[in-house]
């Protein structure tokens, strides 16, 4: 499963949720994606960042660049999170036997 | 003369709270108003420095904000908690405020006649 979140940490819940309700599959098998709003949970000294390298013992955590370059924090992003493009957009979503988007 | 406050809370680019908010920033501005701008939670995200859109092809309002000076907009405030809990520091920022703590954002608040939150 690949859970596409969009919303900031710090205004709702839906990383939260996300990383709670995940199931903790097989080796490779989960994935997070952040994107839009949600990158931030990815950068240094953000309140949230703690929770998302908790989570990268269970499964993989990926940003998007476009998003990281626009907010001006693709300097900042945490040890462990996997920056890609649009093209890696697609390849993770082909990867994956399915995906979640949580609005 | 009104003392108009402009409280923003959201993040830049993932709606356009903060966009129409510049814009009736200036406008008022125009109307030769004591205006002050806040910035508090996600809003802080607004100024920080480097936003570069051209990869999802929105327009780049945030030197906008270093533009404010020349419309006499110069009460810029940044609430010191909520720049903490993103990490975030004086230097991030591409325009010089004034940082406070929350008990002084709230005595700020009290003192306006317009409060307009985005």
């Amino acid at each position: 499963m690949l859970n596409i979140v969009n919303k900031s940490p710090l205004e709702r819940n839906t990383l939260d949720s996300c990383l709670r309700l995940m199931t903790a599959g097989g080796a490779g098998e989960d994935a997070v994606l952040l994107i839009e709003d949600a990158v931030y949970a990815a950068t240094r000294g953000n309140a949230a960042a703690a929770k998302l390298t908790e989570a990268m013992g269970r499964c993989k955590v990926y940003a998007l660049m476009p998003d990281l370059e626009a907010r001006g924090v693709a300097d900042r992003v945490i040890d462990g999170v996997h920056a890609v493009d649009y093209g890696g957009f697609v390849d993770l979503v082909a990867a994956h036997p399915n995906n979640q988007s949580w609005l | 003369m009104k003392k108009f406050m402009f409280v923003n809370r959201k993040a830049p680019h993932g709606t356009v709270y903060a966009l129409e908010a510049l814009e009736v920033v200036l406008i008022t501005a125009a109307f030769d108003q004591d205006v002050s701008l806040v910035f508090v939670d996600d809003g802080v995200y607004q100024l920080k420095k480097q936003q570069l859109t051209k990869g999802i092809e929105t327009k780049n309002f945030s030197p906008t904000y270093r533009a404010l000076d020349g419309y006499d907009v110069e009460k810029l405030y940044v609430e010191r908690e909520s720049m903490q809990a993103r990490g975030l520091s004086e230097d991030d920022l591409l325009v010089d405020v004034t940082v406070l703590g929350a008990a002084e954002m709230a005595a700020l608040m009290r003192e306006q006649d317009v409060v307009l939150s985005f």
